[in-house]
């Protein structure tokens, strides 16, 4: 049985209804032309950008991964300088890891996700466009600076105190806020992914239907909500200790280094994971294509997908095997570091066995994957080597390890990349890449990343350390590394001979066909070349592989006999259906083109970028410009009043237009955004706890610490307002305007006095920052509170002037059940920050 | 026959109880073991203690696992939708959210025995 879901319309539209159709459906959906180009929010275009900015920082870092290895051609070479370098090296890693390997996941997911899920865009296009211009603006602040001898220079990790006290420059500042700031574009892209995934499906399309590539896009996205937080709190408490002399990991003044590595690995090894399953996750959409059956295993690879998610964050310490933590602590991450194998290998035996069970077509993009499984289990088995420790002690900063990561790396994300490459172009482009340049360009990358990363495991085993910009002549190292570097350089040729079959001029070459591979998933339903529209109309869904298993889909969808085929209104919309069996519960109206998107990343990079050069004047300013280009978006581009309540979406089925709470996308995209910021306050509260294992004297019974008075006044007052605040949503559900406006005016007053109520506690005892890490964790604490306040009075200022405006009414309260939502969290930062700051003290003596 | 398998009645949270609680057994062992040598054994003291902990949490895990996968396998159980699940249909979904769940559960208790073995081999805080 399959089900009684409403079957395509029996008849097909009059052929000019579908014409007309097609034509609103086109116009509501263009792309804006001329120089208003730049305002799209498509995932169209913003995906396709998003794609090329990522390649060309992949290519720059490149060309630095180049000259590192002419460098190191022969022993006591000087082509580069040691200082220069370093700050190749620590470019080359950073710009890899942060604007390529990452963005280029988001990208791909913002591109594709739309086209397999059936969906005209994820729902929230605004913020994608947001987290683009974050990324490019950062990406160029970032790399524009080694052309200015001011690039960062302390490796892709940063450790303290290198970065700390021996490298004045800016170059460390601009790697922490630069790259805190591309998070922030990065989080806000998870958040779209994740409410994308789980509720922008097509109706039909239940949990288990899901394609697999939209499984570990989630798993991807989700892993970016709590492991880019950790590293959010580090470069915050990195930045305050070189800004503003605050002794986080100053030894000398009961700092400690190894509170960095923590917050950095607890980041950087999820990270590895977060780059790997996108990737892989490519491999398992392009194998049943050519395998020419379902992929095998279907919820075994679920496993593997959301078991690594799990076990890769049990594993950061084994990147601090050699920094002294007790054998156990060291056993417990080698054992999970072991066990992370497990499901790793499962998905590979999945796609073995659907290589196995169907009959392979030879294809280029088969030639990637494979290529790349190869390379990648190579690297998954000396990873197997350095998790064990008492290896780890002998291999660790050596170049065995930087062997290892590269086919780890390069297996598990650029040659699945590059195949997807070669797989979804024509979806992006309407052509196909060329066979022929496609199979050289393997075959140079393939053995020229054979030569140039084999010989590493040797060297380091023969003791070449990493970082270290030369080696003597007769080590044993000169002929290894010459191997290294004429393999880079075929490797090099081969991304070269991809470049050019992307850009070369393609305009005599026939449009590919539609789903020129016979894949059998949703996103190959598209035209060729494909419209702005996303989906003509969105069809219901019965089966893992539509395009194999339903017959006439193609027709259905074309003619319009399925759902949303029209766009009356002139307005973009798009469905959303329920997490589990995708039911449809909405029509959501999207926004269109809009510049506000790039005016918040602009200002908000001023702040970033104005405070690395301390200029704190035309940073603040730009920070309150900013909260108010973020302001406006919200007022004119969100929550609008719908100006009907239901709409006929076809086939029978009437859809609300408006949703407020958990049944909204906005809620989820708070709740998600919400996680990522409790993460990270829990890394400080972390930090807190961590001085006290390594301090036999803390809170150090010679401060005062903030008191008990000070902290419970403001525990009291910030509770007493989170509850007003939840009183406020329920007398506007009841349209008791009165009592509204007073208890969310009562609220904002509580939270003024609750926030100087809460300084007040280190204030009044005097709690110097820059004299120990205690007061400066107290006055970090409070402040990241009084600042989740500061952002709670204004959602609750604007809630009071939506209402006062008649846009915020009892029926139409979005805004407030997402404002209760973030107080909830808001509550949770300071009730956590009283019962440690003033708590705390009392337990420990 | 296909039992009556209404959407309410599913949950992803379910789906990954397992490896959460996995995650919590690692933090624990993990923090158990750190506040220990930092705060009362001293670093070369006797491991002794935290080994009975990390035992008793292993147990207490592997119990709630064990619940969480032999439920999981009980709703894969129920119903006749062939495998491998890809219905469009309440009984694929509810035996594809059962399998996925006793999997994840399989994993996840491999993945605490791994971490109580760990523990086992360390007598000192050394």
């Amino acid at each position: 049985m399959i089900d009684a879901d409403p079957t395509p319309l029996a008849e097909a539209p009059p052929l000019e209804l579908q014409r007309a159709q097609a034509e609103r459906l086109r116009r509501v959906w263009a792309a804006p032309t001329g120089w208003r180009y730049w305002s799209a929010v498509n995932n169209t275009q913003v995906g396709l950008w998003y794609i090329a900015v990522a390649f060309i920082f992949f290519l720059f870092a490149g060309v630095l991964a180049l000259l590192m290895r002419i460098q190191l051609a022969r022993p006591g070479n000087d082509f580069l300088s040691a200082e220069l370098y370093n700050q190749t090296f620590t470019v080359h890693g950073s710009v890899m890891m942060f604007l390529f390997a990452i963005p280029i996941f988001e990208a791909i997911a913002v591109t594709l996700m739309p086209q397999m899920l059936g969906a005209r865009d994820l729902p929230f296009p605004r913020l994608a466009a947001f987290g683009f211009w974050c990324f490019l603006i950062g990406g160029l602040f970032l790399s524009g600076a080694i052309f200015f001898d001011a690039a960062p220079r302390g490796g892709w990790f940063m450790y303290p105190p290198l970065t700390s006290r021996y490298q004045p420059g800016i170059g460390a500042d601009i790697w922490l806020l630069g790259f805190s700031f591309i998070e922030v574009a990065a989080i806000a892209s998870a958040v779209e992914l994740i409410v994308g995934a789980l509720k922008c499906r097509p109706p039909g399309m239940r949990i288990n239907l899901i394609p697999l590539y939209v499984w570990y896009t989630m798993v991807g996205a989700v892993m970016i909500v709590f492991a880019f937080p950790p590293l959010i709190a580090g470069s915050m408490l990195l930045e305050i200790e070189r800004a503003f002399d605050w002794p986080f990991f100053d030894a000398t003044r009961g700092g400690d280094p190894l509170l960095w590595q923590h917050l950095f690995w607890l980041f950087g090894h999820p990270e590895v994971y977060i780059i790997f399953l996108p990737s892989i996750a490519l491999v398992a959409m392009i194998v049943p294509t050519f395998a020419r059956v379902p992929l095998r295993g279907y919820t075994w690879v679920v496993l593997a997908a959301i078991g690594t998610g799990f076990l890769s964050f049990g594993l950061w310490v084994h990147h601090m095997y050699t920094t002294g933590l007790p054998g156990i602590s060291l056993g417990l991450f080698s054992a999970a570091s072991t066990a992370v194998a497990i499901p790793t290998g499962v998905q590979f035996f999945c796609f073995i066995a659907t290589l196995w069970a169907g009959r392979v077509k030879r294809s280029v993009p088969m030639l990637w994957v494979i290529g790349g499984l190869a390379v990648f289990v190579l690297g998954g088995l000396t990873g197997v080597m350095v998790a064990l420790a008492p290896f780890d002690f002998q291999a660790h900063d050596t170049h065995f390890v930087v062997g290892h990561f590269h086919f780890v790396l390069i297996g598990g994300a650029i040659f699945p990349i590059i195949a997807g490459l070669y797989y979804f172009y024509p979806l992006v482009a309407g052509k196909l890449l060329s066979q022929k340049l496609g199979t050289v360009a393997f075959w140079l990358v393939f053995v020229g990343f054979n030569i140039t990363f084999m010989p590493m495991h040797l060297s380091g085993l023969r003791g070449m350390p990493r970082r270290v910009f030369t080696y003597p002549p007769e080590s044993g190292l000169d002929a290894l590394n010459l191997a290294s570097t004429i393999g880079a350089f075929i490797l090099a040729a081969g991304i070269a001979v991809v470049l050019w079959d992307v850009v070369r001029p393609k305009k005599a070459q026939r449009v590919a066909p539609r789903d020129p591979w016979g894949a059998g998933t949703l996103e190959w339903v598209q035209e060729m070349p494909g419209e702005d529209w996303g989906i003509r109309s969105i069809p219901e869904i019965d089966s893992r592989y539509p395009l194999w298993d339903q017959p006439h889909l193609l027709r259905d969808i074309d003619e319009g006999r399925f759902y949303l085929p029209d766009a009356q209104e002139g307005l973009r919309e798009t469905l959303v259906t329920s997490v589990i069996d995708a039911k449809p519960l909405q029509c959501l109206r999207l926004p269109g083109p809009s510049y506000l998107p790039l005016a918040a990343a602009l200002t908000l990079g001023g702040f970033f970028i104005f405070g690395t050069f301390h200029l704190w004047a035309l940073a603040t300013g730009s920070l309150v410009a900013s909260t108010g280009v973020i302001c406006v978006w919200l007022w004119t581009g969100t929550a609008a009043k719908p100006t009907q309540a239901t709409k006929d979406v076809g086939l029978g089925v009437v859809l609300p237009i408006d949703a407020a709470g958990p049944a909204s996308v906005g809620w989820w995209a708070v709740f998600v955004t919400m996680l990522a910021d409790v993460t990270a306050f829990i890394c400080l509260v972390f930090g807190y706890f961590f001085f006290w294992t390594v301090h036999d004297d803390f809170p150090p019974s010679s401060s005062p610490g903030p008191g008990v008075l000070w902290p419970t006044v403001a525990a009291a007052l910030l509770s007493a307002s989170w509850l007003l605040t939840l009183l406020a949503r329920r007398w506007n559900g009841r349209d008791r305007a009165g009592a509204f406006y007073g208890a969310l005016g009562v609220a904002v007053l509580f939270e003024v006095a609750g926030s100087a109520a809460l300084l007040a506690g280190p204030w009044s005892s005097g709690l110097q920052p820059t004299t120990h890490v205690y007061p400066a964790l107290v006055w970090l604490l409070v402040g990241w509170t009084v600042l989740h306040v500061a952002v709670g009075v204004v959602m609750q200022l604007y809630c009071l002037l939506r209402r006062a405006r008649g846009v915020l009414t009892a029926g139409h309260d979005l805004d407030l059940h997402n404002v209760v939502l973030y107080w909830h969290f808001t509550f949770f930062t300071a009730a956590t920050t009283t019962a440690v700051i003033a708590g705390f003290p009392l337990v420990a003596r | 026959m296909t039992p009556d398998l209404p959407e309410a009645n599913e949950s992803l949270l379910s789906t990954v109880a397992a490896p959460a609680i996995w995650a919590a057994h690692f933090l624990l062992s993990y923090i158990t073991a750190a506040v220990w040598c930092a705060k009362v054994a001293g670093a070369d003291g006797s491991l002794v203690a935290v080994q009975r902990a990390i035992s008793l949490y292993t147990v207490l895990a592997l119990a709630a696992i064990g619940l969480i996968g032999w439920r999981a396998w009980g709703r894969h159980r129920l119903g006749d939708s062939p495998p491998p699940h890809d219905q469009d249909a309440p009984g694929g979904r509810h035996r594809f959210l059962g399998f996925a769940g006793a999997l994840l559960s399989g994993l996840s208790a491999l993945a605490v025995i791994f971490s109580a073995l760990a523990s086992l081999f360390f007598g000192s805080c050394r």
